[in-house]
């Protein structure tokens, strides 16, 4: 029977009780304090902060406590907090060529100045599980230091690449203005490399794998290499209007990914392989690797390629890859539609009768008008 | 400057809210005469309307141009109280101060965005000696009923002529405030001037 | 950096640039009628596609004077309503009622108030997908070429085919205006049913679309026409049978499951409106059962301030 829908407000507030409750588990268990997250899921914070837009562990650490863990609603926390912060301004460009390494490999070449540095990675592990974790006091894991430390400063391989004309050069546009901030101008199309990149960069991880994966697969037509991926630290500095000189902020932890692809060349340029850019803040390679696959691809239409594939398509991707805007409209579905669906049934209830009638009056012309 | 600045907006939340309904209602209602509240002393040469609507709406984004006339202590106290970059050339203003005064640039000069942007473009506001009691004009348009007279005075000449050619271009034009003490009439773009070019 | 403990927001959450920001696209939506004006959609701290359009521009609008009616499909009591309406009692300390008259600022998902507006009030709508063409051209950069040139070549087209094949236009709600004769417009998602109100209307009315990041207005008497044919009139829903709470024929009717033998009941959507005829001693078939079972309260208390 009908039941005329009041007490919306008392339903909401019992519902923020049981989301309480259920988010803090059983209590006789140990309650997480946020610097157990932040200190040992690390990858989990740095991917909030990343699609987050927002350098902040502390408060990407309290968004996965309050969105119990989920990924998603922790970077729509972190958003929400970020658009009411005051902006001060652009820092300078960050320059990843000063980075004090931590990880560094490179696909293209065996050895190279600086070395190959495998640091912190799952990669050689086995997925077998370490027991051992699960233990109430596992010892304190120490790493043992390197013979040698590890060389200050590490040229960028695209740049060894750069010194001999092979890769395509990207410079700055003319006057380097400040780029375009996507969180204060909405998208136009065609959009600057700029716009893309901070799209891609506080993208979600999963589309932009799965988009990079397709384009591997043949969905796209690069063949990319990892020219490097490099992981550490980088100084960011800002120059405020009246000091006029730059001033050290801290250190952002970042990953970058240079990919490098097939060449292009026209009859006026000489054949250079071409570069797909990533970076995220944190240890986040797989973010950084999907990111510069994309990007490069989205470069089809500058580089004179035929674009037929989703990920070649810039209003495509770039439109898609927001998991705040997609999750929110997607789950929007479960508000109220009743309004819009009665509007359907009565017109579908209308042309079956139409339709009914008229195979009626078919069979029976003299009933007809 | 030797003199401190006069004050802006006492409370700049409250205060350009107010301002902004205004001038919505303005534009919604196209020559319909708003009086803004508030109790602005702008230097002089800029109307406490004209003040008040910069205020609400100019900021680091929005480069402003001042007609010639208004001087220094105008643009010091809007670039102080904004933080709007005085555009050099019309073509750069999102919005402008126009005072009537003869030579100063036709609404042609300012913005009018493009075919496919043409929110892309300026607002004009134009200070006169009064929107009463000046030679009647017709308009119609999106939010007026049937027509509409009004009778702004103290306008430059030819201005209702420059009006037309920016309707003619719709949906590019500029968006014109006529702004006379503490008192508004939007006309934005999609107005039509009913009255005979010849009898303007 | 470090958490703050208490976050202290702004009047009407949204900062002061943000609002000149979505102020000054208001301003040029209301200027081009039906034209749809790009704005830096801010994050809100609800989910996008929940109505972060719509709260954008009421936080952009209201203020202290104003009193606040928010509806979802129709009812100020539907959970996103009640929230919305919460969100700007909290941070905008506003007035809020369920009376459409007593309303200076009404924001909506869904549907247009049965009791016409009136001069001076502020309709908002909550807009999911505001390119009108966008089922039909995926591509931004094609559909903003279409307006740009007046090109609405395709949408006649669309409307065609569906006569073509079911007799009749096979939108009914979302269903495109022309507005002021220039731009091929979205109402957003109102039954079609309430496309008629949106013509002349004495009251402004302004549409967001966060998540598409558009903002576009509707002047007062301003010219909407519903897109049709000559030989294919636009028309309306009707009903057969009257609310069954208000007796009304008048308005547009929510179906209601009462069983599970396919008994249904029709119920005006507009839940003020019906309240309000009840208030007036209208009666429909089935009120005296719905108030004895106390399934509907027979006299509707005044919002507490």
């Amino acid at each position: 029977m009908y039941v005329a829908v009041k007490g919306g407000e008392a339903a909401i507030l019992a519902s923020y009780d049981l989301l309480a409750e259920t988010r803090r588990g059983n209590p006789s268990v140990p309650e997480l304090r946020l610097a157990q997250i932040r200190e040992q899921m690390g990858t989990a914070v740095a991917r909030v902060m990343s699609e987050g837009s927002l350098y902040d562990a502390d408060l990407a650490a309290l968004a996965l406590k309050q969105a119990q863990g989920d990924a998603v609603e922790a970077i729509f926390l972190l958003r929400a907090f970020r658009t009411t912060l005051a902006r001060f301004g652009s820092s300078e460009p960050l320059d990843t060529s000063t980075m004090r390494v931590r990880r560094r490999v490179s696909a293209t070449y065996k050895d190279l100045p600086g070395g190959q540095v495998l640091g912190p990675t799952y990669d050689y592990t086995h997925r077998l599980f370490d027991f051992t974790l699960g233990e109430e006091s596992a010892a304190t894991p120490e790493a043992r230091p390197a013979d040698a430390p590890l060389d200050a400063v590490m040229a960028r391989v695209p740049d060894i690449l750069g010194q001999e004309g092979l890769l395509e050069v990207e410079q700055p546009a003319a006057g380097d203005p400040a780029p375009t901030d996507i969180t204060r101008d909405s998208l136009s199309f065609p959009a600057g490399r700029d716009v893309r990149l901070q799209t891609l960069a506080r993208g979600d991880e999963g589309f932009l794998l799965g988009l990079a994966y397709s384009v591997q697969r043949g969905f796209g037509h690069n063949h990319p290499f990892v020219g490097e991926i490099r992981l550490g630290e980088v100084a960011v500095e800002f120059t405020p209007e009246e000091l006029g000189f730059p001033v050290d902020l801290g250190d952002l932890t970042l990953t970058e990914c240079q990919m490098v692809n097939q060449f292009a060349g026209s009859k006026h340029v000489p054949p250079q392989f071409t570069r797909g850019y990533g970076l995220s803040f944190g240890h986040a390679e797989r973010k950084a690797m999907a990111m510069s696959i994309v990007d490069r691809s989205l470069k089809a239409r500058a580089l004179g390629e035929e674009v037929v594939y989703p990920a070649q398509q810039e209003e495509f991707v770039l439109y898609h890859s927001d998991n705040v805007e997609a999750a929110g409209f997607v789950e929007h579905l479960k508000l109220p539609h009743y309004v819009d669906f009665q509007a359907e049934l009565e017109l579908i209830r209308r042309i079956r009768a139409e339709r009914a009638a008229h195979a009626q009056g078919a069979t029976m012309p003299e009933a007809a008008e | 400057m030797d003199q401190p600045l006069a004050a802006g907006f006492t409370d700049a939340v409250l205060e350009s809210q107010e301002a902004f309904r205004h001038l919505l209602d303005a534009l919604s209602h196209p020559g319909r005469i708003e009086r803004l509240g508030g109790a602005l002393t702008p230097p002089p040469g800029l109307t406490p309307a004209g003040a008040a609507l910069l205020l609400t709406l100019a900021d680091y984004e929005t480069p402003l141009w001042l007609a010639p006339g208004l001087g220094a202590p105008v643009a010091d106290w809007l670039r102080f109280h904004t933080a709007a970059p005085l555009a050099q050339q019309p073509a750069e203003a999102r919005f402008a101060v126009l005072t009537g005064a003869p030579g100063e640039p036709e609404l042609a000069a300012f913005p009018a965005g493009d075919d496919l942007y043409p929110d892309r473009s300026a607002t004009v506001i134009l200070q006169c000696a009064g929107l009463e009691g000046g030679r009647p004009v017709t308009l119609a348009g999106p939010g007026i009923p049937d027509t509409r007279q009004i009778a702004p005075a103290g306008l430059p000449a030819g201005f209702w002529r420059q009006l037309a050619l920016n309707n003619r271009q719709y949906p590019r034009g500029v968006d014109v405030v006529l702004a006379a003490g503490s008192s508004i009439i939007g006309l934005p773009r999609s107005l039509r001037l009913e009255t005979a070019q010849g009898a303007l | 950096m470090t958490a703050p403990a208490q976050q202290h927001y702004n009047y009407a959450y949204l900062d002061e640039q943000s609002k000149r920001m979505i102020r000054r696209a208001i301003l040029k939506a209301v200027a081009i009628p039906g034209y749809q004006v790009p704005f830096a959609s801010r994050e809100m701290p609800l989910a996008r596609g929940w109505g972060t359009g719509g709260m954008q521009v009421t936080a952009a609008l209201i203020g202290p004077s104003d009193t606040l009616k928010v509806i979802d499909q129709g009812a100020d009591d539907t959970t996103n309503a009640v929230s919305i309406r919460r969100f700007f009692s909290r941070v905008a300390h506003v007035a809020t009622t369920e009376k459409t008259r007593a309303a200076s600022v009404i924001q909506t998902r869904h549907r247009i108030p049965e009791t016409p507006l009136s001069a001076g009030q502020i309709i908002v709508y909550q807009v999911p997908m505001p390119e009108p063409l966008r089922k039909l051209e995926a591509s931004e950069r094609e559909t903003r070429k279409m307006h740009g040139y007046g090109e609405y070549g395709l949408m006649h087209v669309k409307l065609y085919e569906d006569i073509a094949r079911y007799g009749h236009v096979a939108t009914s709600y979302d269903y495109p205006v022309a507005v002021a004769e220039r731009y091929v417009t979205a109402p957003s998602p109102i039954p079609k049913f309430d496309n008629p109100k949106m013509n002349m209307s004495p009251a402004l009315q302004l549409f967001g679309a966060g998540r598409e990041k558009r903002i576009y207005a509707i002047p007062p008497h301003t010219r909407v026409r519903s897109l049709d044919f000559e030989d294919h009139p636009f028309t309306v829903q009707r009903w057969s049978t009257p609310c069954a709470l208000c007796g009304t024929t008048k308005t547009y009717l929510d179906e209601v499951v009462i069983d599970d033998r396919g008994g249904r009941m029709f119920v005006c959507s507009d839940s003020e409106y019906c309240e309000e005829r009840r208030e007036a001693g209208h009666a429909g078939a089935m009120l005296a059962s719905a108030e004895a079972m106390k399934l509907v309260d027979a006299r509707q208390p005044e919002d507490a301030p």
